[in-house]
């Protein structure tokens, strides 16, 4: 080399490493960024969604007087479920406050208390008809807006009109909670009750259910026709025009947006073949469509990594083909396939676009019994509370975030360990 | 009888026609000298002949579910009152609907007129004579089917090979099914997105600058017809797109040249899964913080400068579009850069060229090919994205290139149109197929142009 | 496991016999561990251009090169010979440094360019690089056209100020290579587009164009046909004027035939070194008979 060209390659070695460090930033960077957009959601959600898994509830005390119940006093179980407790419950808050005069002010200190407390109390009175007669002290489930302020969600800093919990409730919010009459407890009717209208009834066993149902439909339907195809296309299709259609199809079908299968569905399975709407029956079946395309080319990448010996050493002692394949390969895949699968259930349970097309966004208070109940699912549950304004909602959508994704990683988690053993063997 | 009783019965009759089978192949085959003498196992004739009885009743089956509804209600509709059956096609709907929960018993007779109740009751009966006839005719063709292949058996008979071909025909089917769901979904668009077309003319849909499918409820009403023009929708999901590319595209690349050209195993081995994450992520999950973490944010840092930004503003929507498809775009950069040989790495690095010079000057160029087919992978996926939209883009459609104003898109159109109550002929609802039509073109034309990209790229170095 | 072990240990003992002794008869299936170990023959030279002295190259736990030292001369070139995994294209690499690329990848000893110690700690890869070309066993040509595969180097090292010198770069890199009759009509068509030789000899022109001191060259021929091999081998022949090259090949007739001295490896030791004329008409250990006589390669 000559010397001309060493010095000139030296003189730009400074000005070339620092573009090299440069650009090795602009990768760290690039990676840091994904990491931060992955915690901010974490982080979001979490510190959403924990408070709603406490709930607060009030101690009142209860006059369970047969005179203002409206009932006999030894009623009949029909009598206590006409039974006027939301007005004894509104009596006792009045027993406790006597100074609160006004109806408007009346109605703020009714508010401390959740709608569903007249229901809870009929149930412990159902239990224990001996209460009727006797004053108890009575642990009440706590109004949302009441419950944020005791959870501190409430800045009371800001104007008292920009806010939900008024001035006089928090003063009676703050009494009763240095009275000891306030504590918060796991919040049970999150995961024992549906969708309701408060959002401190609003639970999630519909929506759960529903997923459950659909994922079942979809499972039962995807799998074995995934496989089978799998199977067919590996093993035994013919090269020639129509296989290279299906398999066209198929990789096109990956890449369908999820929405355009709610089409399909709506318009085949709903329209023309008539059957329910909001079911987890059709949900299922358009999930299965749409996750046929993973199962297959996940099914047929296990079925291709059996060893050829295998299916040699089958067809050497006379078995037929099919025998062959599925007394020797499909076994040997299985881990495979079975990754696949859980990774496309993963992606049917996260889904929700396609069921909005089907109906099953409907408002739901019911557990559906079955794969023709109208029904919703978690994702769509997480949709709905997502759009609704009470503060009491973002809280609740959080929550069921944080159970979607609880199900989402152990899915995943078991499709790695599945395959982890897969790739030991 | 239930349909559920029909099939359990079938179920049983299988069974038996399977030890039928089984046991003339094996009386066959002693009375030949020994079971090593017929062509097949005895099991193999069993097997057959269960599927000679079991595929008719299958048949009749599905014909006799498909055509049921339709037939109950054609018979219905004849016993109505005129007056009922002159009601406009939605409330005929309404009414058939109570005579059917009538029948069904979900609505109890005292909500219903009388002639709603003969129909439901006559509804019943006739549901009910069907469902029998229906079952007769099942266990017929499955009789019949049985009675065939048994008689049909013989030491010569193929019967594992008859068996083997039943399974390779239901084997092809299962993977036929892609074809059907893509003909399923082709069919159903188009066949509504025609209807469509003849009430707004195709020009006028794909040109027309304006979109407002709020149809009058009274003819007389200003407005009468809606706008559907999807120029505004098309401009606005390409907006969002674009912001979704403009964050996934530099991140996802430059994330994919660091792991695979400088990270070491055990960086990349751990960071890889951790950003892959954001792809398992559920798209609900994205649309809830693009609406009430990062669209607020943005509000507010917008307005913290003096920029007025919609609350609902396309950026939101697009940059939490990209953290989504940010994975999806390093993982496919990731294989595209891995399918370029390492001898051209060595040539470059050979001759002293720095990393970043031979990724740039030498890998990049080599790849590109395929990196344009990932992206136009990531951009279908921005297009047909839905949820993300539904929940923080706005519902108006506005013409407008600024990312800070609210936009609207197609699959939010879609879903607006489709959600909640609707009539099956209005020009609304058959707007949404004919966006889906346009929807499932675009993106299926990317997808092509894509996997072809791709493909080629691969050929190239393998 | 154990009997292996045996048996390679007694081969060794053989083995360190058969240096003094007259060439003791060898089992050709001993391809066992050398042990610690003398070069035959004479590894140093007066007008050394780059030398190595006993260099260890680990992968992991692997060892690939046990205390070699070798020098090589300047405008001389030395065939390095082998059976395969015998360390010779290890050895090449490391001249460069192209081993650093590899994970895991660990050497030791002192090889030196000039006199320079070229993996002491202020030592540059770039600049290493640009004086120590290489060339591969594959052709492999950039996916870009004939002449931006030659100005590649020069423009990355920012060696052409301007287009006309930049021309003059690539024509004469072409011309050394011989390759520019060929293709001087067609220097915008992609290189990957040429027959295998002509890649090859194109690479040689990439490597050339940075005008670099030494060239090492990995198997150059393996994927070429004895007519394209026939013309990089004249090739060979014409850069030793301006060159130090250094060649590894599977080849013994092109050895004997483009190199003045050859170097034979064995399981990662430098076994003999020597003249080229020597080597292959008397070699003086066992294995090296063995090689080049083709009882084992």
């Amino acid at each position: 080399m000559s010397y001309n060209s060493t010095t000139a390659i030296q003189a730009s070695l400074k000005k070339r490493y620092a573009r090299e460090r440069r650009f090795q930033w602009y990768g760290r960077l690039a990676v840091l960024t994904g990491f931060v957009f992955l915690f901010i959601l974490l982080a979001d959600i979490v510190s959403k969604g924990t408070p709603a898994f406490t709930q607060h509830f009030i101690r009142i005390a209860v006059n369970f007087d047969a005179d203002k119940l409206e009932v006999s006093a030894n009623p009949t179980e029909e009598e206590l479920y006409a039974a006027n407790f939301n007005g004894v419950i509104k009596q006792s808050l009045r027993e406790m406050f006597p100074d609160v005069s006004g109806r408007k002010d009346k109605r703020a200190l009714y508010k401390l208390i959740s709608i569903g407390a007249e229901y809870d109390l009929r149930d412990s009175v159902l239990e224990n008809p001996g209460l009727i007669g006797t004053k108890q002290e009575v642990w009440l489930r706590a109004h949302s807006e009441a419950g944020s302020y005791l959870k501190g969600q409430v800045d009371t800093q800001l104007d008292e009109a920009d806010r939900r919990v008024k001035d006089n409730q928090i003063q009676w919010l703050d009494s009763l909670r240095a009275e000891g009459r306030t504590e918060s407890r796991f919040n049970v009717i999150f995961f024992t009750a549906g969708d309701s209208r408060e959002p401190e009834l609003a639970g999630i066993k519909a929506a759960l259910l529903g997923s459950a149902y659909t994922l079942l439909v979809t499972f039962f339907l995807a799998f074995p026709v995934g496989v089978l195809a799998a199977i067919y296309l590996e093993e035994f299709a013919p090269r020639n025009r129509l296989t290279d259609l299906i398999e066209i199809n198929i990789n096109n079908l990956a890449a369908v947006p999820s929405i355009v299968f709610g089409l399909l569905g709506l318009a085949v399975f709903i329209n023309f073949f008539e059957l329910p709407r909001s079911a987890p029956l059709v949900g299922g079946m358009v999930l299965s469509l749409m996750t046929l395309p993973t199962i297959i080319i996940t099914s047929r990448a296990a079925i291709q990594a059996v060893p050829p010996s295998i299916r040699q050493a089958a067809l050497g002692v006379g078995a037929s083909p099919l025998q062959t394949v599925f007394h020797h390969v499909i076994p040997v895949a299985m881990p495979g396939i079975l990754t696949g699968s859980i990774i496309g259930m993963a992606q049917a349970l996260g889904e929700s676009a396609p069921l909005l097309m089907i109906g099953m966004v409907a408002f739901i208070m019911d557990v559906p019994g079955g794969v023709t109940d109208p029904s919703t699912v978690l994702p769509v549950q997480i949709f709905l509370w997502a759009d609704s304004p009470e503060r009491g909602f973002t809280e609740k959508t959080s929550a069921a975030i944080m159970v979607l994704m609880t199900f989402l990683i152990f899915m995943n988690a078991l499709a790695i360990y599945l395959r982890r053993r897969f790739e030991m063997k | 009888m239930q349909t559920s009783t029909v099939i359990l019965f079938l179920l049983a009759m299988c069974v038996v026609v399977y030890n039928l089978g089984r046991k003339r192949s094996q009386v066959l085959g002693q009375r030949i000298g020994g079971y090593s003498l017929l062509h097949s196992l005895p099991r193999h004739y069993g097997y057959m002949a269960a599927a000679w009885a079991a595929i008719p009743a299958i048949v009749v089956l599905i014909l006799a579910m498909s055509f049921e509804e339709r037939w109950l209600a054609g018979m219905v509709a004849e016993q109505l009152p005129p007056e009922a059956r002159e009601l406009p096609a939605d409330k005929f709907g309404l009414y058939y609907n109570q005579v059917l929960g009538y029948a069904q018993g979900m609505v109890g007779a005292e909500q219903l007129d009388a002639t709603q109740v003969a129909a439901g009751d006559y509804y019943r009966r006739l549901a009910d004579r069907f469902a029998s006839a229906k079952a007769a005719l099942a266990f017929l063709a499955a009789l019949v089917g049985a009675i065939f292949a048994i008689r049909h058996i013989s030491p010569a008979v193929r019967a594992r090979n008859h068996v083997e071909g039943i399974i390779r025909w239901v084997l092809f089917g299962c993977s036929f099914l892609a074809v059907l769901t893509t003909l399923g979904i082709v069919l159903s668009v188009l066949f509504e997105a025609i209807q469509f077309f003849k009430i707004i003319p195709l020009s006028e849909f794909l040109f027309g600058l304006e979109w407002s499918p709020q149809m009058a409820i009274r003819a007389d009403q200003v407005a009468a017809s809606g706008s559907f023009g999807f120029i505004p929708l098309l401009v606005g999901t390409l907006l969002i797109s674009a912001v979704a590319m403009l964050i996934s595209v530099p991140i996802g690349l430059m994330s994919a040249i660091y792991l695979s050209e400088y990270a070491t195993n055990r960086f990349r081995a751990v960071t890889k899964p951790v950003l892959e994450i954001l792809a398992g992520v559920p798209t609900v999950v994205y649309g809830f913080f693009a609406a009430l973490t990062v669209a607020p944010f943005i509000r507010e840092l917008g307005e913290s400068i003096g920029l007025s930004v919609a609350s609902e503003s396309a950026l939101a929507a697009g940059i939490v579009m990209g953290i989504m498809i940010i994975p999806f775009v390093m993982s496919l950069s990731d294989d595209i850069i891995n399918a370029v040989p390492d001898s051209l790495r060595e040539a470059s690095l050979g001759m002293g060229a720095t990393m970043n010079e031979t990724i740039r000057k030498v890998l990049l160029p080599a790849a590109l090919p395929g990196i344009v087919g990932g992206i136009l992978l990531a951009v279908s996926r921005a297009i047909g994205e839905t949820m993300i939209v539904v929940m923080a883009a706005g519902l108006s459609a506005k013409l407008t290139a600024n990312p800070l104003e609210a936009v609207t898109t197609i699959t939010v159109q879609i879903v607006t149109l489709l959600v909640g109550d609707q009539e099956f002929d209005s020009p609304k609802t058959l707007a949404a197929f004919a966006l889906g039509l346009v929807l499932f073109f675009v993106t299926l034309l990317l997808n092509v142009i894509a996997l072809y990209v791709v493909r080629r790229y691969r050929e190239q170095y393998d | 496991m154990n009997t292996m072990t045996a048996t390679m240990d007694g081969a060794t003992d053989n083995q360190r016999e058969s240096d003094t002794a007259e060439k003791a008869p060898l089992d050709i299936r001993d391809h066992g561990d050398v042990g610690d170990y003398e070069t035959i023959g004479e590894p140093f030279v007066d007008n050394a251009k780059m030398s190595a002295r006993t260099v260890n190259v680990h992968y992991g736990d692997k060892q690939a090169i046990k205390d070699v030292s070798l020098d090589i001369g300047e405008n001389e070139v030395i065939a390095m010979i082998g059976p395969s995994g015998c360390g010779k294209s290890t050895f090449l690499r490391t001249l460069n440094r192209m081993n650093d690329i590899i994970p895991g990848c660990r050497v030791e000893g002192e090889i030196t360019l000039d006199n320079e110690d070229i993996y002491a700690g202020n030592q540059d890869t770039v600049l290493l690089r640009a004086r120590v070309g290489m060339v591969f066993q594959k052709p492999n040509p950039f996916p870009k056209s004939i002449y931006e595969n030659v100005a590649y180097g020069p423009r990355i090292h920012g060696l052409a100020h301007t287009k006309a010198e930049m021309d003059g770069i690539v024509e004469k890199s072409l011309q050394r290579a011989g390759l520019f009759e060929e293709v001087k009509d067609q220097l915008d068509k992609p290189g990957t587009g040429l027959s295998g030789g002509q890649q090859q000899r194109l690479c040689i022109a990439r490597a050339i164009a940075v005008s670099p001191e030494v060239i090492l060259m990995d198997e150059p021929c393996s994927a070429l046909d004895p007519i394209a091999t026939a013309r990089i081998e004249e090739l060979i022949d014409e850069l030793r004027e301006k060159y130090t090259i250094a060649i590894v090949t599977h080849s013994m007739q092109q050895a004997a035939r483009v190199s003045q001295r050859t170097a034979y490896f064995h399981l990662g030791k430098l076994i003999e070194v020597g003249e080229t004329k020597e080597i292959f008409t008397n070699p003086r250990h066992q294995l090296t008979e063995n090689y080049i006589t083709g009882r084992f390669g």
